[in-house]
C-alpha cells in the first residue's frame, strides 16, 4: 500500500504506523459532567465500517507527522489524505 | 446415517450408492424459536448444542454464502487452553475438553490431533513469564511444563540454537494442545445439528433486523423475512456490520490476517512450535504442508487478502527460527477478517434489545474455541444466563474497567 502524503509524496505504508479511527481527534472534555461515559465510547466504541474509513496514521519513519488518510477499506484504495493538524484545527482544537 | 468402520466395509461393497448428502438444504420456514446467524464452526456448534439440550425448539442458522466460507474455513488449525488470566483460562480449558470428545459426540472424523504447542522463550524475563502463566494453567488444572534449551534441543533439533540476537533458552509445552481439521469440524457440527432437526440455510444473508418496542422479532434476509423469537449473532469479523443492523457500535475493530502453506514435506515438526521473538509460528498438516503465520497486517480491512511486507516479515520470523523452512516452497496463501477487540478477548453477552445476544471479538483464536463458544453461547440464548466458564466475557466489562487483556497493552487492537 502506497499513501500519498500531502508534503512527501508516494510512501511506502511500512514507514507509517497505524493507530485507529480518526474520531480519535476529538478526545472528550474530561471535565464535562458525562465525562466518564464519553470516554468509555471515545476509547472503546468504534464504527468500523465496511467501507470509506478516515483513520490516523504517523509517520514514524519519515517526517513524523501525523495523517488523516480516508481509505476504502474493503478495497484497499485511498481516497483522501490530510495532515491531521489541519483536520484538527478545522475542528476547532487548538492544534 | 451413523457413520462407522462397518458402513464404510458395507458402502465398499455396494459400490458407494448409500452415502446421502451430510445435511439437508431446507427452504426457510417462516418463523423460528431460535435463529443463528453465522454458519461459520459458532455459530453451528452453538445450534448444535442448543438442539441437543433444548429439543424441542425450531432453530435455524443463516449463512451469506456457504458454511465455513469464513475464518472457520481459513485459520491454521491451533487448538490450545495455555491462557494466563481467570476470565479466560476455565472457558479455554473446557473447550479443550470438548475437543478431546468431539468426535464421539458428533459422530465425524474432525481429525483432533493432540501434538501439543510448544512456545519458545528467548531471554530471562520471557521464561519468567512463561513459568507464570505455565503456573497458572495450572492452578486450573491444566497441562504445563517448562522445558529447558536441552529438552526442546531433543525435541526440535532444527531449530535455530546459533541465533546470538535471541537464543532458546526454553519453552513452555501444553502437550494436550494440538490441531484439529478446521473444515471437519464445520461439517462435524452441521451434520450433527441437521441431524437433531436444525434448519441450515446457506446463501442466506441477514439485511436487517425487525426491532419494536426494545425487542427482537425477526430478520430481513436475502431470502424474504424470518420471525424469530431469539436470535444469536455470530458473524466473526462482520460483528460491527451485522450488530449495526441493531444500531449497536461495538468494542471491535476488523482486521485481517494471513496464513500460508508450504508444498508437502515428510514428517518434519513433531507439533505446534511459536517463536517468542518474533510473530511466527508452523505446524505441519497431515497432508506434509507446513501451515504457518504471524502478525496480522494492522490496519482496518474488510477485504479477505493481505499486503506484502507481513509475507515478508513471516517468512524473515521463519528464518529465524528454523533457517531450513528457506528450502520449502510456498504453495497457497490467504487471510481472513479478524474482530478484533480492545482488549483481545470475547464477548459472549445478551444486549439491550431483548432476544438479541452476541458471540465475537474472537480475534486470530477462535478456532479453538468453537466447541467451547457453541456449549457456552447455546447456554447463555437458553437460560438467560451466562455459563460460568464464560461469565467475564461480557459487554460492560470495558466500561467496568474489568478488561480480559492478556498481553496488557490496551484499547489497540492491532497490538492484541
Ligand atoms: C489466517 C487465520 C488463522 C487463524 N488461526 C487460528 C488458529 O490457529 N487457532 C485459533 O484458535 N483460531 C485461529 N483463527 C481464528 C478463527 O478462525 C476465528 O476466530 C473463528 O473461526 C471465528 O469463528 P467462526 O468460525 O464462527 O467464524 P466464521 O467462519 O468467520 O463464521 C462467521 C460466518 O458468518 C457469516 N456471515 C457474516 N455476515 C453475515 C450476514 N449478514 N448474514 C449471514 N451470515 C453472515 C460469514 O459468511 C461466516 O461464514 C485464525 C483466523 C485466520 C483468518
Amino acid at each position: 500500500m502506497l499513501i500519498p502524503h500531502p508534503l512527501l509524496g508516494l510512501r511506502d505504508a511500512q514507514e507509517f504506523t497505524y493507530l485507529g479511527d480518526a474520531a480519535l481527534i476529538d478526545r472528550p472534555d474530561g471535565l464535562a459532567a458525562d465525562a466518564a461515559g464519553r470516554f468509555f465510547d471515545y476509547g472503546y466504541l468504534r464504527d468500523n465500517p465496511a467501507g470509506e474509513h478516515r483513520e490516523l496514521w504517523f509517520h514514524e519513519q519519515g517526517d513524523r507527522s501525523w495523517l488523516v488518510v480516508t481509505r476504502n477499506i474493503t478495497t484497499h484504495e485511498i481516497v483522501r489524505v490530510e495532515l491531521a493538524r489541519d483536520v484538527a484545527l478545522a475542528r476547532g482544537r487548538g492544534r | 446415517m451413523r457413520y462407522s468402520g462397518f458402513r464404510i466395509i458395507r458402502e465398499a461393497l455396494t459400490g458407494h450408492k448409500g452415502w446421502g448428502p451430510a445435511w439437508r438444504d431446507p427452504a426457510p420456514r417462516p418463523a423460528y424459536d431460535y435463529v443463528i446467524v453465522g454458519g461459520g464452526g459458532h455459530g453451528l456448534a452453538t445450534a448444535y448444542y442448543l438442539a441437543k439440550t433444548y429439543a424441542k425448539a425450531r432453530i435455524a442458522v443463516l449463512e451469506k454464502g456457504w458454511i465455513g466460507s469464513g475464518n472457520a474455513g481459513r485459520n491454521t488449525t491451533i487448538i490450545r487452553s495455555n491462557y494466563l488470566l481467570d476470565g479466560n483460562e476455565p472457558f479455554y480449558e473446557l473447550s479443550m475438553q470438548l475437543w478431546e470428545g468431539l468426535e464421539q459426540e458428533v459422530n465425524y472424523n474432525a481429525m483432533v490431533s493432540q501434538r501439543g504447542i510448544l512456545n519458545l522463550c528467548h531471554s530471562d524475563g520471557q521464561r519468567d513469564a512463561y513459568r507464570r502463566r505455565g503456573n497458572a494453567m495450572r492452578l486450573n488444572g491444566v497441562d504445563a511444563e517448562l522445558l529447558d534449551r536441552d529438552q526442546v534441543r531433543a525435541m526440535a533439533p532444527f531449530l535455530n540454537f546459533d541465533d546470538a540476537r535471541f537464543p532458546i533458552k526454553g519453552g513452555l509445552l501444553q502437550r494436550r494442545a494440538g490441531t484439529a481439521r478446521h473444515d471437519a469440524v464445520v461439517w462435524g457440527y452441521a451434520r450433527g445439528a441437521d441431524r437433531l432437526g436444525v434448519d441450515i440455510i446457506q446463501n442466506c444473508e441477514v439485511t436487517g433486523m425487525r426491532i419494536e418496542g426494545g425487542r427482537i422479532h425477526g430478520l430481513d434476509t436475502t431470502r424474504g423475512f424470518i420471525g424469530a423469537g431469539k436470535v444469536g449473532v455470530a458473524v466473526a469479523g462482520n460483528s460491527s456490520r451485522v450488530m449495526a443492523l441493531a444500531g449497536m457500535r461495538l468494542p471491535i475493530e476488523s482486521h485481517v490476517l494471513q496464513a500460508f502453506v508450504s508444498e508437502g514435506l515428510k514428517p518434519l515438526i513433531p507439533g505446534v512450535i511459536t517463536f517468542g521473538a518474533g510473530h511466527f509460528y508452523v505446524s505441519q498438516s497431515d497432508k506434509g504442508g507446513l501451515v504457518f503465520g504471524g502478525d496480522i497486517d494492522g490496519y482496518n480491512s474488510y477485504a479477505q487478502r493481505g499486503n506484502l511486507p507481513v509475507v515478508e516479515d513471516v517468512c524473515e520470523g521463519g528464518m529465524a527460527l528454523m533457517p531450513m523452512i528457506g528450502r520449502a516452497r510456498l504453495l497457497r496463501m490467504w487471510g481472513g477478517i479478524m474482530d478484533m477487540s480492545m482488549d483481545g478477548s470475547p464477548i459472549i453477552d445478551r444486549t439491550d434489545i431483548d432476544g438479541l445476544y452476541f458471540n465475537g471479538g474472537w480475534c486470530y483464536g477462535g478456532f479453538k474455541a468453537t466447541t467451547g463458544s457453541g456449549l457456552c453461547f447455546a447456554h447463555l440464548l437458553a437460560t438467560d444466563s451466562p455459563h460460568p466458564t464464560a461469565a467475564a466475557m461480557r459487554f460492560d466489562r470495558f466500561q467496568k474497567g474489568l478488561m480480559i487483556d492478556e498481553k496488557g497493552v490496551g484499547n489497540q487492537p492491532n497490538l492484541h
